[in-house]
């Protein structure tokens, strides 16, 4: 994989220069901050709007906090996933940068290895400050979690979104412009949520992964952790073979 | 003489069309190679095919001594390439972009900061390195596209258009880096613009519709396809005996044709020594004052649109 390392630091750089890695950080510490918050006082919100309607709402818990933050990154992830890995390759082909890189002594697999790093990078760094915001303040308003699960949580976390972002990525190596990207992209979010409804199915696909982030957040053994696990590990490997097999040979 | 390039049979077919038709191709090692062409022709094809940007459906090429194929690193290691419109990422600074592609070819510490400061002299960016790209004008980023070219003191630089984007002045800085070149590099030099041609090429290639039209060196095109130009300019206000001699000498055996451009008369002879000695006295019987006379030969201009025009020609009598 000649050219990695120089590629990977060049796209680092450009995930930070181009506002991209700290926008989609605090977006995600956002995320973090307010699950918990939600989770705390959505209850007595809506006692103050409904006015002198008599409703019951039961007690807010530790784990409400944790679905939150689940639901919230599990919406708003995959969509940070495909916005980020829509122009990264097909932005590149588009603008011709990739010509003027791919002249030089740069391995495609390099070229698009750098990409995922870049992927996992901005994601990551998202997801452990939504993690760290999201941790303390449930400390703060319920009880402390078990760190060790909490950080396996993530993991999981960080896993459902790169799927779908290495999906779009594989989109954006199919394409020659970012739209189509993310019209790939968003056909692939698709798919892996009707997948995901079918019976005997979904245990393969992203949302399973959330289930099982939220036993282990909350310091319980997950039904199923092991298939879900592997199955999107080989989704992600899968489609950045994909990419590569596609990119190999395209002309630019 | 050694090779630098070497095509044979190239071919490159989309569906029907073909945009390369079995180009043969020999490059000399140092020259500096002008592979002309009207829009279309296939010129940037031909670059594309070079570089491994993409494939051909038949035949091969060579350069500098290697196979040309997509995965070829060892060939990206020895060529440089400038695109016709060059792009980079706009968020990095001049100097940062050459000091990342210096990386790419294994440069570094103080051998990329010396190379780096060494391309930027060259090619005049020093004082606005460290600026970011996204703020560099259209000549800028030309200088900068040749500069990231030369960064790994290439055996073979291939550049698509390198001038046509450019103001003059722009124009003049680039041909003389590119003139400076010879003998170091081959430069392989695909282009629209015959002046830029003449100024620095040794030897040129005209490619028309995929297919190659000639190769040959500047001078002996011009000596192969040269037939004499004859120029009058007279005194302003004879227009009507002007055009009485343009008519005249239409009819004649030796004149092979005759055009009025801008109050001037410019007669192609196809008998130059008759011409030399009849066409002043009929200047005189129509009792013109010339202001010039001159004997020129033709520009590559005129070869080019000459050899264009025939091949298109050769290319309708077959279709019959």
């Amino acid at each position: 994989m000649r050219g990695f390392t120089v590629m990977v630091r060049k796209e680092l750089r450009e995930q930070w220069r181009t506002a991209r890695l700290p926008v989609v950080a605090i977006i995600f510490l956002i995320f973090g901050l307010m699950s918990p918050l939600l989770a705390k006082y959505m209850p007595d919100l809506i006692k103050s709007f409904a006015g002198e309607i008599q409703m019951v709402i039961p007690k807010p818990t530790t784990k409400d906090a944790i679905a939150q933050l689940l639901k919230n990154l599990g919406q708003f992830g995959p969509l940070t996933g495909i916005l980020l890995a829509m122009g990264m390759v097909a932005g590149e082909k588009e603008r011709r940068t990739a010509v003027v890189v791919l002249t030089k002594p740069v391995t495609r697999q390099a070229f698009l290895a750098a990409k995922l790093v870049a992927l996992l990078a901005t994601l990551g760094s998202g997801v452990v400050l939504a993690g760290i915001a999201c941790y303390i303040y449930t400390a703060l308003l319920f009880e402390v979690l078990p760190v060790g699960g909490f950080i396996a949580s993530c993991l999981l976390l960080l896993l459902a979104v790169l799927v779908y972002a290495v999906l779009t990525l594989l989109g954006s190596t199919l394409v020659s412009s970012s739209l189509p990207a993310a019209g790939l992209g968003l056909a692939g979010l698709m798919a892996v949520s009707l997948i995901g409804a079918i019976p005997g199915l979904s245990r393969f696909m992203p949302g399973s992964l959330y289930e099982a982030a939220q036993s282990l957040a909350l310091g319980q053994q997950p039904t199923e952790l092991m298939v879900p696990l592997l199955s999107n590990l080989a989704l992600v490997a899968l489609a950045m073979f994909l990419a590569w097999f596609f990119f190999r040979r395209q002309e630019l | 003489m050694e090779t630098a390039i070497h095509c044979e049979g190239l071919v490159k077919r989309y569906r029907d069309f073909a945009a390369l038709d079995g180009l043969d191709l020999d490059v000399p090692a140092g020259s500096i190679f002008g592979f002309l062409g009207p829009n279309g022709a296939g010129k940037t094809t031909t670059v594309r095919l070079l570089t491994g940007l993409a494939q051909p459906t038949a035949g091969r090429a060579v350069v500098s001594g290697l196979a040309v194929g997509q995965d070829s690193l060892p060939l990206r290691e020895r060529i440089g390439y400038l695109d016709q419109q060059p792009q980079f990422y706009g968020w990095m600074r001049g100097r940062e972009f050459l000091e990342f592609v210096g990386e790419l070819f294994g440069l570094r510490g103080a051998t990329l900061k010396a190379r780096v400061e060494e391309v930027l002299e060259q090619t005049g960016l020093t004082e606005a390195s460290k600026r970011r790209i996204s703020g560099y004008s259209g000549g800028m980023k030309q200088r900068l596209g040749l500069a990231q070219a030369l960064i790994n003191r290439p055996e073979v630089l291939f550049l698509d258009e390198p001038a046509s984007a450019l103001d003059p002045a722009g124009r003049r800085d680039i041909l003389e880096i590119i003139a400076g070149l010879r003998g170091r590099s081959t430069v392989f030099m695909s282009t629209h613009i015959l002046a830029d041609v003449e100024r620095v090429c040794d030897k040129v290639a005209i490619i028309n519709r995929g297919r190659l039209i000639v190769e040959a060196s500047v001078d002996e095109l011009q000596a192969r396809y040269a037939q004499p130009i004859f120029i009058l300019e007279p005194e302003p206000g004879q227009s009507a005996a002007l055009n009485a001699l343009a008519q005249v000498l239409r009819t004649q055996t030796w004149v092979a044709a005759v055009t009025l451009e801008q109050g001037e008369l410019h007669l192609v002879a196809r008998d130059p020594v008759t011409a030399s000695h009849a066409l002043l006295p009929l200047v005189v019987q129509h009792q013109l004052t010339l202001v010039r006379f001159e004997r020129g030969r033709p520009s590559l201009e005129e070869i080019f649109l000459q050899l264009v025009e025939s091949s298109k020609v050769e290319e309708k009598e077959v279709v019959r």
